[in-house]
């Protein structure tokens, strides 16, 4: 596999210097000229010098025999290009693009430059996994597919509590793929019965979360 | 007509030399960074028939084209790119660029052929 990574930041060096630990083939382009010596000393002939944005730069780095482009430079226009050219000039198969100001989101997803990483979005979902309101918690959006994977904690007065799987009243296009109980996690059948605090996890079509909530949330609270 | 830039101080640069004010002579300014749809929508980008994307940045300027083509649907959009590879490239994506350096290169060619011939 080849790997170009543009922007030799923290987020970008770091990431060059998993790949090569890994033995994979990874090109680092870094336009400014001091830090580009910095990563050189370190990446030797694996990093180059010049601006990702400019399309020689990318076709001397072998963009066009590239199987992943990485754009995690400080400027979220620049990694929107390099990951739009790249694409749709290149042909690259597979692009990560890193979203420095999370209101820049949109434009990514409006631009299709998928899939797009932000720090801020991470670290806030952690946030959210430590104080979960209801205790819902998003684990994971599959936009393209049009699914979520959530977690709840359930609550001892909830609907749920003390139900086999098969008698919740769970909304069509929802589905527990797991329970975790104590420490252990498993798959649960029909007759698994759910008890307080457990924590479930359902994977369901986007929209149908509050009617999912209702049965794990304490009862009587607004969902 | 109406003007966005990040910086406050450029608006005195469309009063220079006029007559009039850059608002009594009917025109609009934003304070803002174009990358921000907010500040896009209260420059009016909603109702514009034309966008012309001209900051410094060719990689701002092309991501800000394509969010008036694709968001806001303004009917022709403009966008300037010193780069002439990435205008070459863009405008065959269906953007309309325009390219200075590509333009300084034609007309500096002209002048090198009229003196060579």
């Amino acid at each position: 596999m080849y790997v170009i990574v543009a922007g030799a930041g923290k987020v970008g060096w770091n990431l060059a210097r998993e790949l090569i630990s890994k033995d994979v083939e990874v090109t680092l382009i870094e336009s400014n000229h001091e830090r580009f010596r910095v990563v050189e000393e370190e990446l030797e002939h694996a990093a180059a010098h010049g601006d990702a944005s400019e399309l020689w730069v990318l076709e001397r780095a072998g963009i066009q025999r590239a199987d992943l482009v990485v754009a995690v430079t400080g400027d979220d226009e620049d990694n929107i290009l390099i990951c739009q050219v790249a694409r749709e000039k290149y042909g690259v198969q597979r692009i990560v693009a890193r979203v420095n100001n999370p209101r820049n989101l949109p434009t990514f997803k409006l631009l299709g430059i998928q899939p797009a990483v932000s720090a801020t979005d991470l670290i806030l979902r952690l946030i959210e996994h430590e104080v979960p309101e209801y205790g819902l918690v998003h684990l994971l959006a599959l936009e393209e597919e049009h699914l979520e994977i959530i977690e709840f904690e359930v609550d001892p007065t909830a609907e749920a509590t003390g139900k086999r799987i098969s008698d919740l009243d769970l909304p069509d296009g929802s589905l527990v793929i797991s329970i975790i109980r104590g420490n252990a996690g498993f798959v649960p059948k029909v007759d698994t019965v759910i008890e307080q605090g457990d924590t479930v996890m359902l994977i369901l079509d986007p929209g149908l979360e509050s009617e999912v909530t209702m049965q794990f949330a304490p009862s009587g609270a607004a969902a | 007509m109406s003007v966005m830039d990040r910086d406050p101080l450029s608006h005195e640069r469309l009063d220079r030399d006029q007559i009039s004010t850059w608002e009594d002579a009917g025109g609009r300014f934003t304070v803002g960074t174009a990358l921000e749809i907010d500040g896009l929508i209260e420059a009016g980008i909603e109702q514009a028939d034309v966008f012309m994307a001209a900051t410094s940045g060719d990689n701002t300027n092309l991501v800000i084209a394509q969010i008036a083509q694709r968001r806001f649907e303004v009917p022709r959009v403009v966008v300037r790119v010193a780069d002439p590879a990435r205008a070459s490239w863009y405008s065959q994506q269906g953007l309309q660029t325009i390219c200075p350096t590509q333009v300084a290169i034609d007309q500096a060619e002209q002048v090198v052929l009229s003196v060579a011939s």
